[in-house]
């Protein structure tokens, strides 16, 4: 627990690791103070933290580790790296300090996995803003940490320069097993990222759980707004036309045909249908443009905080959520149990896949 | 004036009386006045026609002079310098504004003052004088050395103010950074801090060097005006303008002053702006 000043966070968050965890809220939701009570930069006012069953702050017991003993890795959103020294210094500058800490990420294989070689030489002021959030992270991982905690690091860049650390960032995942907390409040990010999404709201954990799960969380969409509300579902990629550019996913019992380049059969995807996109009929359709049509049933109906209401449709054991009008409901007289079909465009899906594993 | 320093007499009276009349802190309080004698004496060397022939024209020697006082000065109180800054910007303590004002006050006092101050305290029989002579056989009143320190006191708060304006713009996120990465606090300022302040560290070193170059008021208190031990260029200045016929020496002296200061000046600028471009910023 922490009181920092009218601001009070009040969480109680066990991870498990490893894996992404992302913190997700809005600005103010205690998100960062939450990372740096971690971290150990703020002292908690109460309470306890504890990474892998050691205990680094117990408020009760007067103790805590000192930062720089804690191995715990950070990223901050403005980067931080230290004006006067190379990229290469940067970089160096953890690992020189790592202690008994083991290697698991070699210098030569950061500066590869991160694209570094051709700035290693250079001073950071001559980097790109994307550039500068690699060297920060390749500095963070070079101390051999045993969680690396990322806040916002690409809040303070451009989409193109996103496009500059994100991949990194994925390619990381897959190929570490250092724990990272992936703070932020952009929700694509976490979709991409994320394994596991805590939901901060007012310094407090509204709820926390698998991504897929959370992303039926009405709460989580009264965070990101109705239009980029939508189920988050895995599929596993079993066909893939490079003709066409679409590919065929194994979704539940059912299959799920999507415009995705670039996945190779066997590779796990991740895709959010957004609810907005999905549309909901009584009748089989014909001669309609819609790819996927997918039986299944209405498991929940409620209203949604925006004037519409929200489908919840299970479809061969994923669960869907569908955006649908008050009068579009009553004209159908969807109620829960009814069997309905779900309609799905190739397309919607375009931007909002994003792949897990790569497959082979 | 000699009384409250009795306790320490037995030890004075082993030196010469020559030695003796020197370090009576009464004399160089009063200054050049008393003196006359030994100051005429002086005058001689500054006469016309031996100047060019020697060669130690007293030009040179007060350069010389006010050169190495001023070296030895900033190289004395640049550490103490950087560690008042510190403590002035970053730690929390009561009496901290007192302290404060302590370190500035040579910017205000009259630069005599501040010289009879360390007389008392330095001088022979002052008790870090006496203490310095017994323990290490350090003398510091009217020598080099004391002509320095009376320097390094006056040019204390320039030095300080400069350095501190550097710690003030160190982003303390990048300290919270070489935390994480396992920097512990020495290892954090010497790494991190330290060079982040360099260029108000070089701006206060130069300012204060070419300040230095010029005290006139407390070194010639506390170290008085002994030509080649601590007849600096102010000091040569002012002794040649009191002589007949020195006037000549006086404006060149004086020109000499005004060609080292601005060259400081120029020089601190210059290299701020080089460590500035090699720090990024």
């Amino acid at each position: 627990m922490k009181q920092l000043g009218a601001f009070r966070l009040d969480a109680t968050l066990t991870a498990p690791t490893p894996g992404v965890i992302a913190l997700f809220g809005r600005s103010g939701s205690g998100k960062s103070t939450l990372t740096n009570v971690i971290a150990g930069l703020l002292a908690p006012d109460s309470g306890a933290v504890s990474l892998d069953g050691e205990v680094l702050t117990d408020v009760s017991r007067g103790m805590a580790v000192p930062v720089e003993q804690r191995r715990i890795g950070y990223v901050f959103q403005d980067a931080r790296l230290f004006p006067h020294l190379s990229v290469a210094a940067n970089l160096r500058y953890g690992e020189r300090r790592r202690r008994s800490a083991p290697t698991l990420i070699a210098f030569d294989e950061v500066v590869a996995l991160l694209g570094l070689a051709r700035v290693l030489e250079q001073k950071p002021r001559q980097l790109s803003g994307g550039e500068r959030q690699r060297v920060s992270l390749g500095r963070a991982l070079l101390s051999q940490p045993r969680l690396l905690l990322l806040d916002e690091p690409l809040a303070s860049l451009d989409v193109a320069r996103r496009e500059e650390v994100l991949p990194y960032l994925v390619a990381l995942r897959e190929r570490l097993s250092i724990p990272m907390v992936y703070v932020s409040h952009q929700f694509d990010e976490v979709l991409r990222l994320a394994t596991h999404l805590v939901l901060l709201e007012g310094g407090r954990v509204l709820a926390e759980g698998a991504v897929e799960e959370m992303s039926l969380y009405p709460e989580l969409q009264s965070v990101i707004g109705p239009d980029l509300a939508g189920a988050v579902i895995e599929g596993l990629v079993i066909r893939v036309n490079p003709d066409t550019g679409s590919a065929e996913l194994a979704v539940g019992t059912g299959t799920l045909q999507v415009s995705l380049r670039d996945v190779r059969v066997g590779a796990r995807v991740r895709l959010q249908l957004l609810a907005r996109d999905v549309i909901l009929a009584t009748q089989p359709v014909q001669g309609v443009s819609v790819r996927n049509a997918l039986a299944s049933t209405v498991i929940a109906i409620s209203d949604d905080d925006f004037g519409a209401v929200l489908v919840r449709v299970d479809v061969g054991g994923a669960i869907v959520l569908a955006r649908i009008s008050h009068d579009a409901r009553r004209a159908l007289r969807l109620r829960p149990g009814d069997a309905v079909w779900t309609l799905v465009k190739a397309v919607s899906t375009r931007g909002h896949a994003f792949t897990l594993t790569s497959g082979r | 004036m000699a009384l409250p320093f009795a306790p320490f007499a037995p030890f004075v009276r082993a030196r010469s009386a020559a030695q003796e009349e020197a370090l009576r802190p009464g004399l160089a309080v009063c200054g050049p006045g008393v003196r006359e004698s030994a100051e005429q004496q002086q005058l001689r060397s500054f006469a016309p026609a031996r100047m060019n022939a020697s060669p130690h024209s007293p030009e040179l020697e007060a350069l010389r002079l006010s050169l190495e006082v001023a070296v030895r000065s900033v190289g004395f109180s640049l550490p103490l310098a950087v560690l008042a800054a510190w403590v002035l910007t970053r730690a929390r303590f009561p009496g901290r504004l007192l302290l404060d004002a302590f370190v500035h006050l040579p910017l205000v006092l009259p630069p005599v003052a501040v010289g009879y101050v360390l007389l008392l305290l330095f001088g022979a029989r002052g008790p870090l004088g006496a203490w310095l002579r017994t323990q290490f056989g350090v003398q510091l009143a009217f020598t080099t050395a004391g002509a320095a320190l009376a320097t390094a006191v006056m040019t204390f708060p320039l030095m300080v103010r400069a350095i501190r304006l550097s710690l003030e713009n160190v982003d303390r996120g990048l300290e919270d950074a070489a935390r994480t990465l396992g920097a512990a606090p020495l290892d954090r300022f010497v790494s991190i801090t330290l060079p982040l302040m360099l260029p108000g560290i070089l701006a206060g070193a130069v300012t204060a060097f070419a300040a230095g170059l010029g005290e006139f008021g407390a070194v010639i208190t506390f170290a008085s005006n002994v030509p080649g031990v601590t007849r600096t260029l102010p000091l040569a200045l002012y002794t040649a303008m009191q002589s007949p016929g020195g006037d000549a020496l006086a404006l060149r002296l004086a020109l000499l002053s005004f060609a080292l200061g601005l060259l400081g000046l120029l020089a601190a600028e210059f290299l701020v702006r080089r460590v500035r471009r090699y720090l990024g910023g």
